[in-house]
């Protein structure tokens, strides 16, 4: 067990029988390799079965704002900055709220491990510093911690928690490494048939299982758009019109809020990059706006607020 | 498919009731010509409008988008074109950057009393539009739907 385990587990079980907190949120192993599941632990006890591995890549947050009563919540930089968001929400009161602060190192795809090691099947895998060693019948191979992290990890730009009540390791190095832009780069710069044709080619395969959605924390109508039917703003099919309107959409919900967890990525069973969509709102709120979203208490959301000199580029 | 000489594009616009809905009115009472292929919906304020509204319009077959509100200051409600503005901007990029033509879509400013602005804007509109011909990129259509 590694030491963040360690250190989380020691956190929840003192929460838990001093009767800080009614419930820790936290993961604990899945039942197939190279999966955590989240798990809410309530007793002590239950205390010992959580876990921390890089493949915690689920939204924490989402699951607290359902809790009944004071939760303490495992959260990485990410998942801090949602956990802000709510608070600012009003979906979670902060006195309801202790945050398990987890400085993170990125989060491992596990799409990325098993291209990796040529689709063969992987029983286990070890996370020792920068080394990931993923475990088969007949195989043991080891990478490098940046080869197989998460996308979103890897252009991640505050790692360590923004809201921290608990803290379970020293702060890390603030970003990882990478740039939030890149990732819009890689369709800004063709011509606009070229980017359309990327954009339909990205999302031809979504299923709409709407995994994005409810794994996403910052979703949180009543009736999502893509359920109602009076007015019906889309149609519920696979044709590609529909698709795409729902992710133009999903992003544009999310706009100004967004703090690129990921956990749309890790969630969709296709591994559909839906990050394309977001990081370009987020780029545009960072670039226009100056706004970054969730970064502390006092903060509004970009499209919250406004300046009288907000740019008028669009407009004529 | 219509042929080039015969098609006249299908324009929705949102206009604000209290500026270029206004506009509308007034160059009519004017007597300005402006094309006929803009249907008109009437908003509240371009701060009521939501992305949604633009995306349905496209998604229904519209060529063109026009939206249109009262300048930066000048909102009924004091504040709904701010917030109009920071949406649509971060709308606009977004569809530009999945590929959908700029030019389909139009955002302006037109107070109640500039009829001839709106007169102008609909002319460029119409014919840029015309220019690009049917809308076929997040249309409902036989072409794009699984059969």
């Amino acid at each position: 067990m590694n030491a963040y385990a360690r250190r989380i587990r020691e956190i929840a079980r003192r929460l838990l029988s001093e009767k800080a907190v009614d419930a820790v949120a936290g993961y604990r192993a899945g039942t197939v390799p190279m999966r955590a599941r989240p798990f809410v632990a309530r007793t002590p006890a239950e205390a010992g079965e959580l876990t921390w591995t890089g493949f915690c890549v689920g939204n924490l947050a989402k699951l607290a704002i359902g809790l009944p009563g004071r939760v303490a919540v495992c959260a990485q930089g990410c998942i801090s900055r949602n956990l802000v968001g709510i608070v600012r929400e009003n979906r979670l009161a902060r006195e309801n709220l202790t945050v398990i602060g987890v400085p993170c190192l990125g989060m491992l795809d596990a799409r990325k491990i098993l291209a990796k090691v040529g689709g063969r099947m992987v029983t286990g895998v070890r996370e020792e510093g920068d080394a990931v060693t993923a475990t088969g019948a007949d195989f043991e191979e080891t990478f490098a911690r940046g080869d197989v992290k998460r996308d979103t990890c890897l252009t991640c730009r505050h790692r360590n928690p923004v809201l921290v009540d608990e803290v379970v390791a020293d702060p890390v190095p603030e970003t990882g490494g990478g740039d939030g832009d890149r990732i819009i780069e890689l369709w800004e710069r063709k011509k606009p048939d070229a980017r359309f044709e990327l954009f339909t080619r990205t999302f031809r395969d979504c299923i709409r299982c709407y995994a994005c959605r409810d794994v996403c924390p910052l979703c949180h109508c009543a009736t999502c758009f893509v359920d109602r039917s009076r007015p019906q703003w889309l149609g519920k099919t696979q044709d590609e019109p529909d698709v795409l309107t729902y992710h133009l959409l999903r992003a544009f919900h999310c706009a100004g809020r967004c703090t690129d967890c990921g956990a749309c990525e890790s969630a969709c069973p296709l591994g559909i990059p839906m990050r394309r969509l977001t990081a370009k709102l987020e780029s545009d709120a960072r670039r226009l706006f100056g706004h970054e979203a969730s970064l502390s208490l006092d903060a509004k959301p970009a499209l919250a607020v406004f300046s009288p000199d907000d740019p008028d580029e669009v407009f004529s | 498919m219509a042929s080039p000489k015969t098609y006249r594009p299908n324009i929705v616009a949102f206009f604000c009731r209290w500026c270029s809905y206004g506009a509308a009115d007034l160059a009519g009472s004017l007597r300005l010509r402006y094309p006929v292929d803009i249907r008109i919906v009437r908003v509240p304020c371009s701060g009521s409008i939501s992305p949604q509204y633009l995306l349905y319009a496209l998604l229904q077959g519209a060529d063109g988008v026009w939206v249109s509100g009262c300048h930066p200051g000048d909102c009924h409600y004091r504040i709904g074109n701010m917030h109009a503005r920071r949406r649509l901007t971060l709308f606009h990029n977004l569809l530009d950057y999945v590929g959908i033509e700029r030019a389909r879509l139009l955002f302006t400013w037109i107070a109640a009393s500039e009829a001839h602005k709106l007169q102008r804007e609909a002319e460029a509109f119409v014919t840029a539009v015309a220019a690009l011909g049917p809308a076929r990129r997040l249309v409902k259509s036989l072409e794009t739907c699984i059969l």
